[in-house]
């Protein structure tokens, strides 16, 4: 009898203990890459439109961060803004107004990279995004999906994107690919086979009228 | 090409099929008894196996009805006990109330009739006109005619005469004024008198509503009697008060759950503010957790309130309490509700402000227009009274509960036991069945075989006929053969 108890109590404890620990499973961390290269600027407009949405969906304890993408994205000063979200609400709300003067400033006062890391930038996320233990880990990479290293950068790392969903939002066409479509079909499936065999999930979301597109 | 067909005979032959099917007859003939043995031996023993079943099932129903009748003796038998407990309670406090101050009203009543009959007394003192007087006037009157020559002394005696008259019309008017004082006197008795008429009005109207009481208690005790005795009338009544308990006690505590579920929502949300919304129990916010415990906090003070005040009985430990250590602890309780209360109004002030300032937030995530990015203020402050002031109900609400709890948790073991008995029953029906399509299964099986074998079968009492055998046609003991198949 006193075996069943003692074995009952331990039992519970374990439980209890196993039910606190549930917290960063249900957590999200969400990291957003914004293209700063050539032309694309012009759409960061439509990126800080992305970046409210994601601001009044996202809860206590998740985790958000918006960096660029430069000619060297592996680096923390690329992170625009950052932010892991109060419990409570009324500080978490503050949080977010924060973070979304933060980036509405950077956009108005945005410049042109000469080329594109997307690469250092995904390295960057995943550090980051590992860091913060969220439970449910997305990239979402605001691009063309056209990579320009400047000369000696090095990018051949392994990712491993285990556990991550990958998502290019907002994967525009450029004039070189209306010529040769080919182009960027070769481009959307390089990075396919990147995250695939990275371990991640991947997904291309260009009409972001969906209801459903950038659901988290 | 068939073995037989390769070594015997071909099939597409009438002939051998006519022998095949003659070779399988008399064989199923040879091994009748067998056939019969093992048909009788797994049907039959599978009639007795869901026979057994059934009447195991039975038993256990009608045990299970004895614990019902039981229980719904006791329940009812405890439940008048505790109604005539009330009325002798009620009678106890009318006592007590009116007619323990009886000696007081006693005392005013013998203190009023006293002074009604001194009063009296005091009317009756009337000094009645004295006749001699009278008389004598008169004589002087009559002696002044007759000295009528007498002039002094008829002066003197007209004189005595006016002066007697005087004075007997003085007397008159003291008479009359005396007379008039003690109708006054009279007069004042009226208050005194309708006083005394209310007094005992009062005492009446107590002593019926005692009478009536009695009468109640009476009629609970023939009722207490008749459940003691288990009468079945008795049963009957309880069961039918029961299953309507039952079902009024389980709208009410849905109803309840539904109003929890209300309260639920208006604190979950400030919750997050004071507990953790980020940390999770088993899939849940952990500020859900805190605020659905506190909906179960309030319920199990409400249920510890209404046991304290000695409304429910759901713990003999505290229904055997004293009365003193009782009234504390009620205190105690209800100060914890009240502190609930105030704190489900105050997250509730809350909840405005917080829904306040998300909706503002989305709204300028919305908008395009960055610099109307602040916080607007509560514009209506009706939902929020309304939300403040259901904050402050609901702990209470919920704490009457337990009225209906009790009705449902003791309704619940009649009726659950009922609807017990009535699936056993219903499944021992049922086995009984299984037990009878058995049971003809193998009859009919048993007669299939015969069947099948008739052409022998009947060769063989022909046979036995012309020999003029004893023995029955079936070739078996008819005593045995009956034995087998009676059940």
């Amino acid at each position: 009898m006193k075996r069943i108890i003692v074995n009952s109590l331990l039992i519970m404890v374990f439980s209890l203990t196993a039910c606190s620990n549930d917290t960063q499973s249900y957590s999200k961390g969400i990291y957003l890459l914004l293209d700063t290269s050539g032309t694309y600027t012009r759409e960061l407009e439509k990126a800080n439109e992305i970046i409210k949405y994601f601001l009044s969906q996202l809860e206590a304890g998740d985790t958000f961060a918006v960096a660029r993408i430069d000619s060297g994205s592996f680096s923390e000063k690329d992170i625009i803004a950052k932010a892991t979200f109060d419990a409570r609400p009324s500080v978490s709300n503050n949080q977010k107004r924060e973070f979304s003067r933060t980036v509405e400033s950077f956009i108005k006062t945005v410049k042109s990279s000469a080329y594109t890391d997307i690469s250092g930038g995904m390295l960057q996320g995943i550090e980051y995004l590992d860091e913060s233990m969220s439970g449910k880990k997305t990239i979402f990479i605001f691009s063309d999906l056209k990579e320009e290293l400047p000369k000696g950068y090095v990018r051949d790392v392994r990712f491993d994107l285990n556990g991550y969903r990958v998502v290019a939002i907002n994967a525009t066409k450029l004039r070189s690919d209306n010529i040769n479509p080919a182009e960027y079909m070769d481009r959307l499936s390089h990075w396919q086979n990147l995250v695939q065999s990275s371990g991640g999930e991947w997904s291309v979301i260009n009409d972001l009228d969906r209801e459903d597109a950038l659901m988290l | 090409m068939t073995f037989l067909e390769q070594n015997f005979i071909p099939l597409n032959n009438t002939y051998g099929i006519i022998f095949i099917v003659s070779i399988a007859m008399i064989l199923l003939y040879l091994g009748r008894d067998i056939v019969h043995k093992s048909i009788r031996a797994f049907f039959f023993g599978g009639y007795r196996f869901f026979k057994v079943l059934s009447r195991s099932i039975m038993s256990s129903a009608q045990t299970l009805q004895e614990r019902n009748r039981e229980v719904l003796l006791e329940l009812g038998q405890e439940q008048t006990e505790r109604q005539i407990e009330r009325e002798f309670y009620r009678i106890n406090k009318v006592v007590t109330r009116d007619l323990g101050t009886y000696p007081e009203l006693q005392r005013i009543m013998n203190e009023q009739i006293t002074k009604i009959e001194e009063d009296y007394a005091k009317s009756g003192e009337v000094p009645p006109p004295s006749p001699e007087w009278l008389d004598a006037i008169q004589a002087v009157a009559e002696l002044a005619e007759r000295k009528g020559g007498d002039r002094l002394g008829g002066n003197v005696l007209e004189e005595i005469h006016k002066t007697t008259q005087k004075q007997h019309k003085r007397a008159m008017d003291e008479y009359r004024k005396q007379i008039a004082e003690r109708h006054q006197i009279l007069l004042k008795l009226n208050p005194y008198w309708r006083r005394l008429a209310n007094t005992v009005d009062h005492v009446g109207s107590t002593i019926q509503g005692l009478m009536d009481r009695s009468q109640h208690i009476d009629t609970q005790m023939d009722r207490y009697m008749q459940i003691h005795a288990g009468e079945d009338s008795a049963l009957r009544m309880l069961r039918a008060s029961s299953i309507t308990q039952f079902a009024i006690a389980l709208i009410v505590v849905t109803i309840a759950v539904g109003g929890a579920f209300i309260n639920f929502h208006l604190i979950a949300l400030p919750m997050s503010e004071t507990v953790s919304a980020a940390g999770r129990i088993a899939g849940m916010r952990v500020s859900d957790v805190a605020a659905m415990l506190v909906i179960l906090l309030e319920a199990s003070f409400g249920i510890l309130l209404m046991e304290s005040l000695r409304i429910t009985r759901l713990f003999p430990a505290i229904g055997s309490m004293e009365d003193k250590k009782l009234k504390r602890m009620a205190w105690i309780f209800f100060i914890f509700i009240l502190s609930f209360a105030f704190v489900e109004a105050a997250l509730a002030f809350m909840r405005d402000e917080i829904a306040a300032d998300n909706a503002a937030l989305r709204k300028n995530f919305v908008s395009s227009a960055s610099d109307s990015m602040e916080t607007t203020t509560i514009s209506s402050w009706i939902p929020m009274t309304g939300q403040m002031i259901m904050g402050f109900i609901l702990p209470f609400a919920l704490a009457f509960v337990a009225i209906p709890l009790e009705s449902l948790i003791h309704s619940f073991r009649t009726v659950s036991g009922d609807l017990l008995v009535l699936l056993l029953k219903g499944l021992s029906a049922l086995m009984r069945m299984l037990a009878q399509l058995f049971r003809q299964t193998g009859e009919v099986l048993v007669h299939l075989v015969d069947l099948i074998v008739i052409v022998p079968l009947q060769a063989e009492r022909g046979l036995k006929s012309l020999y003029g055998s004893t023995k029955n046609p079936h070739g078996e003991n008819p005593k045995k053969h009956k034995e087998v198949t009676e059940y």
